[in-house]
């Protein structure tokens, strides 16, 4: 009797252990699980378009299959915007075109480096509204690419865009907006 | 972990088993009856202080216009008022509950860990302390909201926000460690017998809410690290402009707080099941499907958390998934308030000033339930979000729900920490006084919130005054009678009628065994659990 009196602490204090450790652990992996969502919902909004993220592959659209769809007219529009600490001006050379589905549009970006340093810079790319996000092509863009700016230089960037002839019916106006960072520190 | 052998080698101490004298016993203690006191004392104190802030709230919204603070002020009373009561007020309380009461009931001589409970009670002085005097900071305190979405709580928000972000690291920590260690005295010291599904539906409450706590706290935690570094080294998690998302912030916070809501409730539904076969003299109906309801609540709240944000512009499939899901919850909640009407069904009914509470409890923390039916309907909640009526329907489910349990708690289990009996006449005074102040208060928020009164705006139009002017007046008879809860608090503190072991007829459970006030020390040999 003595003796398992003594013995019971022992072994209470190992199971007290094991849970103790456990619960640990299920707490560190959530913490991890919440940075864990940010890479998980970037991926889940690419896959389904939430958001307005456009597809990494930009070579999904297959130019065999085109035919041109002049009964409808879609309205692309323009958006430039630069993220904070970006010096470079940045606009579209037009604010809107209008295309068939299937018929390329083209038009360019302009982006001047009015400082005194070498800057690269990158565009991310973004659709509006959301169901439309993979019927966006665009078949030259100067986001594939960093782009890099001499000191005062100014460049005059292509973009050529296709509209998907799949686009939902509803759809009349699309917007393709452009984020464009300072990513010199990471060349 | 070595006190748990300590405890063990006391029963040849025993002229070592009152609690050491003067200051330092409170510092040092790793008694659970003392942090449990401590707990339950800090959460009264912060109960008081988010309640100041209420009642600032409520007199800036007794007329429409601005009378009495700047709006920027009135911003940071809502946001401090959630976060206090929230995090300082409901949690700290079922957690010195859980301290006092879980040993007792499962017939342990204290707290698996009791040196790290009081390392997590202690922090939490110092993170309330840093919490509160963001008020005082250059800028203000925090006034985004108590949900701080970014990018109000991250670009725009003032210089205090990062004393903020500690605090709730603080907060989280304690709460963990806290959980952990209710959880590792749950599962490894019950007494020989207390099997678990012979273990009280309080102790069953409190093992699910432990492990929502592990589950989502973290997740919190990792959400304001993320708002730390978007603001202090140019991270861009939640900046739309880097690449980020402030959808994103929503999507975790809630992830976090859908969870935690049901953190504040969990524990009340044990209390209630305690209470009501006491006073209704029968045992609890349906034990079983009780705790199998408490873990499909705990389940399913991890997979609705979007119903808070069916307006950010989530796709009709997401928008049909968490309403269904959502309303899927009103099923086991449906069980349990059917097993506790039961229970009161045909039994020999008394209405002390805790079956009162719980029969409160059961009435109102149903109609929350009904108004957040109401929400989870996702065409409809267009309407509804962001008005008084939500507003409304937490503060249905979280006064009645989470605050009355807790006073119920408190009556029930005051004659065994004390000794004594308090005063039932006052207790029925605060009784009432609450309950027809609470229901002042936040029942004209339906009609006003249906009209479309926004939440968390200084100022309101004219049509709402005469409704506005009833809650304000209601939360001042509210906020009053909290302080008649203290004085008879400190009267049976200090003497009354002397209680028996089991100073109520119906009870049941293992501390009713020990004597009144309970000793310092109880159940170092544990009890044979038939």
């Amino acid at each position: 009797m003595s003796e398992q009196d003594r013995e019971q602490p022992e072994s209470i204090e190992h199971s007290t252990r094991r849970t103790v450790i456990r619960s640990t652990l299920v707490a560190c992996g959530m913490f991890a699980f919440g940075f864990a969502m940010v890479p998980l919902y970037n991926v889940f909004c690419q896959v389904t378009g939430l958001n307005g993220k456009t597809d990494p592959n930009p070579y999904m659209y297959k130019a065999a299959e085109a035919k041109v769809d002049t009964s409808r007219d879609i309205k692309v529009q323009f958006v430039a915007t630069k993220n904070a600490g970006m010096s470079w001006d940045f606009y579209p050379s037009t604010p809107q075109v209008t295309v068939h589905p299937g018929e390329p549009g083209l038009l360019n970006f302009v982006a001047k480096n009015p400082t005194g340093k070498t800057i690269v810079g990158q565009a991310i790319p973004s659709v509006t509204p959301f169901e439309a996000t993979n019927f966006l092509h665009k078949v030259e863009c100067f986001c594939f690419t960093t782009q890099t700016l001499q000191p005062w230089e100014e460049k005059v960037m292509p973009l050529r865009i296709i509209v998907d002839q799949e686009l939902p019916k509803h759809i009349k106006k699309l917007t393709l907006s452009y984020t464009l960072f300072d990513v010199t520190h990471l060349n | 972990m070595t006190s748990v052998t300590d405890t063990a080698s006391s029963l040849d101490q025993e002229h070592h088993h009152g609690p050491a004298k003067g200051l330092m016993r409170w510092v040092l203690t790793t008694n659970h009856k003392d942090i449990g006191s401590m707990y339950l004392w800090f959460s009264f104190i912060m109960f008081l202080t988010g309640g100041a802030m209420a009642m600032i709230i409520r007199a800036e919204l007794f007329q429409p216009g601005l009378q009495i603070v700047e709006p920027a002020f009135f911003n940071q009373m809502t946001t401090m008022h959630g976060l206090i009561m929230v995090f300082g007020a409901v949690m700290p309380a079922f957690v010195g509950l859980a301290n006092w009461m879980i040993p007792m009931m499962i017939g342990a001589p204290d707290m698996a860990m009791p040196r790290m409970n009081n390392w997590s009670f202690w922090i939490l002085p110092f993170a309330a302390v840093m919490l509160v005097s963001t008020l005082f900071m250059e800028g203000g305190g925090p006034n985004f909201g108590w949900t701080f979405y970014a990018p109000l709580s991250t670009d725009y928000s003032p210089p205090s926000t990062t004393f903020f972000i500690f605090a709730i690291h603080m907060l989280g920590v304690s709460s963990i460690m806290g959980a952990i260690n209710i959880i590792a005295t749950i599962l490894n010291l019950r007494a020989p017998g207390m099997t678990m599904m012979k273990m009280p539906m309080f102790v069953w409450t409190w093992l699910i809410t432990a492990y929502l706590l592990i589950a989502v706290m973290p997740v919190l935690a990792g959400a304001v690290t993320m708002m730390l570094m978007d603001i202090h080294f140019g991270t861009s998690f939640f900046n739309a402009g880097g690449g980020g998302d402030p959808v994103l912030f929503q999507h975790i916070f809630w992830f976090f707080g859908h969870p935690e809501v049901y953190i504040m409730i969990l524990p009340s539904f044990g209390i209630v099941s305690a209470i009501i076969p006491a006073f209704a003299r029968k045992p609890l109906f349906g034990y079983t499907s009780m705790v199998y309801a408490t873990a499909s609540i705990a389940f399913l709240s991890f997979i609705v958390w979007a119903h808070h944000m069916f307006t950010v512009g989530i796709p009709l499939i997401g928008e049909l998934f968490f309403m269904y899901a959502t309303m899927l919850i009103a099923v086991p909640t449906g069980v349990k308030i059917f097993n506790w009407v039961t229970t009161m069904f045909r039994g020999s009914m008394t209405f002390e000033t805790p079956m009162l509470f719980s029969t409160a409890f059961v009435v109102l923390f149903t109609i929350g339930g009904f108004s957040g039916l109401m929400l989870s309907i996702a065409p409809a909640d267009f309407q509804y979000h962001d008005t008084y009526f939500v507003v409304a329907h937490f503060h249905y489910v979280l006064v009645p729900g989470a605050i009355f349990a807790i006073f119920a708690a408190c009556y029930y289990w005051l004659p065994k920490w004390t000794g004594y009996m308090y005063d039932e006449t006052l207790a029925k005074v605060h009784f009432w006084m609450s309950f027809i102040g609470m229901n002042l208060t936040f029942f004209p928020m339906h009609f006003v919130g249906l009209a479309g009164m926004p939440r968390r705006i200084p100022d309101y139009a004219l049509q709402f005054a005469n409704f506005n002017e009833m809650s304000s007046i209601g939360g001042f008879m509210f906020g009053t009678t909290q302080l008649l809860f203290l004085f008879i608090v400190i009267k049976c503190i200090r003497g009354g009628a002397k209680v028996e072991a089991k100073p109520w007829e119906g009870a049941e459970g293992l501390e009713w065994n020990v004597p009144s006030p309970a000793p310092y020390h109880t159940f170092t040999t544990p009890p044979d659990v038939k």
